[in-house]
């Protein structure tokens, strides 16, 4: 008899959320407003790809407030390890969280943390041979990053494309890590909307639905889609979705808002 | 201020429920729309959360937490299906 698990739809690997302190180990520039969080955290389970986690900070009166961000990459901890756990923040103007951790974070600082979080924006290997088309809006592509490196660590050989579209090229977040997994396993299409690199055949300009058509996997190979982004982007992308003849059940859509 | 969508309820429900209900479907007692959790809008700057339907507006539930307590009402969902 074999001892290797059987492949099932019901073998779903649950992770209990909790609340976890974490030490900033590095903070590194992302984009022109965004910062790179690495946190050490000795409890962290590990998370699924596209999963989120609620970051909690607390006043010296005792005021308490919390944002969701995606985690962009993750480790669990292991015996004498500490778990490793990666964030990029935008930093949103007058925002009550974000400022402090773009600006004001520092090595050696505690954070709280409750999570991992989300079942619904995730994808896990194996779960189907379907293509997958992922449509990330500025910030909005941290959880599909964390999708495209999952995929390509775990040798999921389900077709990936990544569509993203971003302001200028100093705006890309993980733009390195996004190249390097840039060919056979990952499509990459950039769309630039204010200043594209120099060459750029397509020039600077939003998307159009019918750009958008053109650059995405048709509703005939039913892929599994993931959008992420500002509320106007996703509601806006779902929509052309909807049109092109994707089922609402294949169109998985995850909103950050503008939240303060 | 612009919504959020049940993805960010995931925190709070799993306060109150043992598995990750953002991906159960709920059928909104006010238009009969049935759709995942995950896919309501969600109001964060009332005081608490408060996830309306995204076809019809009505409000599906909110959540409020008053620090030594935490309120809940599902009353705009008349089911909810989960899976095993």
């Amino acid at each position: 008899m074999s001892t290797e698990p059987a492949a099932s739809a019901l073998v779903r690997p649950r992770i209990r959320p909790a609340w976890h302190v974490a030490t900033v180990a590095e903070t590194l520039r992302e984009t022109p407003t965004a910062v790179r969080l690495v946190l050490d955290v000795p409890t962290w389970p590990g998370s699924e790809a596209g999963a989120h986690l609620d970051l909690r900070l607390t006043a010296p009166d005792g005021y308490q407030a919390s944002r969701s961000y995606s985690i962009a990459a993750s480790t669990p901890a292991a015996p004498g390890e500490p778990g490793r756990v990666v964030l990029a923040v935008d930093e949103v103007p007058d925002g009550e969280v974000s400022p402090f951790l773009v600006r004001d974070v520092r090595p050696g600082d505690q954070l709280e943390l409750h999570g991992p979080l989300g079942a619904f924006f995730v994808w896990r290997p194996g779960q189907s041979t379907r293509p997958v088309q992922l449509v990330a809006g500025g910030s909005g592509v941290v959880p599909l990053y964390a999708m495209a490196a999952s995929h390509a660590a775990a040798g999921d050989e389900t077709p990936f494309r990544l569509l993203y579209s971003v302001r200028t090229p100093d705006d890309v977040y993980f733009a390195d890590e996004l190249a390097a997994l840039a060919g056979p396993t990952l499509g990459l299409d950039l769309v630039y909307t204010r200043r594209a690199p120099e060459g750029t055949a397509d020039g600077v300009g939003r998307l159009t639905r019918e750009s958008f058509a053109a650059r995405v996997l048709p509703a005939a190979e039913r892929p599994r889609v993931y959008v992420c982004g500002s509320t106007g982007f996703v509601e806006t992308v779902a929509g052309w979705l909807q049109e092109l003849g994707h089922a609402a059940g294949d169109i998985h859509t995850e909103r950050f808002g503008g939240l303060t | 201020m612009t919504h959020l969508d049940g993805n960010v309820l995931a925190g709070a429900l799993s306060e109150i429920f043992t598995a990750d209900v953002t991906t159960a479907r709920g059928r909104c007692a006010g238009c009969g729309r049935t759709s995942p959790l995950a896919e309501a809008m969600v109001f964060t700057d009332a005081p608490g959360l408060v996830a309306r339907c995204a076809g019809c507006d009505q409000v599906l539930a909110t959540f409020v937490d008053a620090g030594d307590r935490v309120m809940v009402s599902l009353a705009g969902l008349s089911a909810v299906e989960l899976r095993r």
